[in-house]
């Protein structure tokens, strides 16, 4: 599979987690050269509070199959999803937490990054609305420091998708999430 | 030059319709087809064309067959249970000759199923769903480049043969997103219109160069009788056995006699194949992906796409038939394309049906293991 790079974002439905990976995968395909990048999601029949899973494959190539198989890289953000998906990770990726609401940590063969996320969206931004733009800004992070994606891309996806007179809170979330994972 | 996009494929439906010249949509919005009335609602009005939300989803064919019997490009979208209810409308705009476009997001079934789940449980409810002889034309994408593409090609074949045309999604290609490069200057089919004048004009005399007849516009000042009823050339109800026999093999003739126009399939790793996949739709980037990996461990594995379901690429595939040594066909319902399968093969050699119902799609890894149980 390493003609692949494959994130997965999860959490409960209406925390932004498919809108988190619509942004990955616009960054790749419209806002850098030379990558293709396919978005898929999987969620119930509510709009609200039902499991939610939403994923992006990026790759130099064609990809062929849209989902992730074992994801390098995971950003959860309940431990519903955690207990859920972590196990799923491929062996040495990455799993981002949110340290809110995950508190019991998964045993996986991969580097656990255990971040404020919901509580920097909360109580540094006053809403717990831009969770999933901080969630961003930390995946962008380590994109970028795994070469992947850049940053300017990821957060000009950002830009490009949220309503008009919300770009700086979004943007400030972006930012946010990607100095906290330094 | 090419637009590079990152199209969901409910959008990448509706641009296609757009370019195709759609200017029409009736419909009523139902997971996880809703996102093509959407972009119809937001994009049509801006390019004077119309959208309307009927009551349910019977209003909503009904009002795209009016829309094109007054000489407009029209489509409809829907899912399974949006579907099962169009099959009367379809049926009559079978009979009546009226160029439409139909498309299914498949989702799990039977009735209300699994909304958000996908299935591939409609391939012969789109063949033979509603009551009658007809000859059917139906793609089955498998990226958002085809759901585009497709589409457009759906709208010419419509125009084309004065006939429903369907595109059947289903939920993964329906909602997931990709990359994809809009070509531009795809060609464009528009319906033909009469070449006499309205006095002179018999409005479903066929043209014996294609059996397709002329089609005028509703109010144009043409004869127009457009009924559900087994007509003649005048479009008025017939019980003369010549007449009905003359118009329903003129109905089957227009598609069969220009089913090689039609057929489009595509293949992977297949010449060499021992074990030769068949799949379609969503399945098929599954199947890729197996025979990439199946390659690589020195497997002799290849893979068969119908793009085209109705009609089968039934002669295609048989001369792969003789070359391999088994088929495999995996689908997302219990064992439905399987029996078209076994038709083309025709006895020469083993087809075994890989079902799957569970709401998922086929992981690579469920695929290798089917092949390799039987290889």
């Amino acid at each position: 599979m390493s003609d692949r790079y494959e994130i997965r974002f999860a959490g409960s439905g209406g925390q932004g987690v498919i809108l988190a990976s619509v942004i990955v995968g616009e960054a790749a395909a419209l806002f850098e050269e030379g990558w293709n990048s396919v978005q898929s999601q999987s969620y119930g029949p509510e709009a609200r509070g039902g499991s939610c899973k939403a994923e992006v494959v990026i790759s130099r190539g064609e990809i062929d199959y849209p989902k992730a198989v074992s994801p390098d890289l995971q950003v959860i953000l309940t431990q519903k999803a955690c207990d859920e998906y972590a196990a799923n990770t491929k062996p040495g990726g990455i799993v981002v937490l949110d340290d809110f609401f995950v508190t019991e940590l998964p045993k996986v063969d991969a580097e656990i990054i255990h971040l404020p996320i919901v509580r920097t969206a909360k109580e540094k931004l006053g809403r717990e609305l831009v969770t999933n733009m901080v969630a961003l800004g930390v995946a962008a992070r380590v994109l970028e420091k795994k070469g992947f994606l850049k940053p300017q891309a990821v957060k000009q996806a950002v830009l490009g998708r949220v309503p008009k007179g919300t770009e700086e809170l979004n943007a400030k979330a972006f930012d946010e999430g990607y100095t906290m994972a330094e | 030059m090419p637009k590079v996009a990152f199209w969901q494929g409910n959008v990448a439906i509706a641009q296609g319709a757009l370019a195709a010249g759609c200017r029409f949509f009736g419909g009523y919005p139902i997971t996880p087809s809703s996102e093509i009335a959407e972009t119809m609602a937001e994009e049509l009005p801006k390019l004077g064309g119309k959208f309307i939300q009927m009551e349910d989803e019977i209003g909503g064919i009904a009002a795209a067959i009016g829309a094109s019997i007054s000489g407009v490009k029209a489509m409809t979208a829907t899912s399974g249970p949006g579907f099962s209810l169009k099959q009367e409308n379809l049926g009559f705009a079978y009979i009546a000759e009226i160029p439409l476009v139909v498309v299914d997001v498949m989702r799990g079934g039977p009735s209300t199923g699994l909304p958000t789940k996908v299935s591939q449980q409609d391939v012969m409810q789109a063949r033979w769903g509603t009551h009658g002889d007809h000859g059917t034309i139906a793609y089955v994408p498998s990226s958002i480049k085809e759901m585009y593409e497709l589409t457009v090609k759906a709208f010419n074949m419509a125009e084309r043969f004065r006939q429903p045309v369907l595109v059947l999604g289903d939920e993964i290609i329906g909602h997931m997103r990709e990359k994809v490069l809009v070509e531009d200057g795809l060609e464009i089919v528009n319906r033909k219109r009469p070449v006499v004048a309205p006095d002179e004009f018999v409005p479903y005399k066929a043209d014996p160069s294609d059996d397709v007849p002329f089609m005028a516009g509703f109010g144009e000042g043409y004869r127009w009788h457009a009924t559900g009823l087994t007509h003649n050339d005048w479009g008025f109800p017939t019980n003369n056995a010549a007449d009905i026999e003359k118009k329903m093999l003129r109905l089957m003739r227009k598609v069969d006699r220009f089913r090689d126009d039609i057929v489009e399939y595509d293949t992977y790793e297949a010449d060499d194949a021992e074990v030769l996949i068949v799949s379609y739709g969503s399945v098929s980037r599954s199947a890729l992906r197996a025979v990439h990996e199946m390659r690589q461990q020195g497997m002799k594995v290849g893979h068969f796409r119908p793009i085209t379901i109705w009609p089968f690429p039934d002669k295609e595939l048989g001369a792969y038939a003789s070359r391999v040594k088994k088929i495999i066909v995996p689908e997302l319902n219990c064992g439905q394309m399987v029996t078209e399968v076994e038709r083309a093969v025709h006895g020469k050699c083993p087809v075994y049906s890989k079902g799957l119902v569970n709401g998922e799609l086929f992981k690579p890894s469920e695929i290798i293991a089917a092949v390799k149980e039987v290889a």
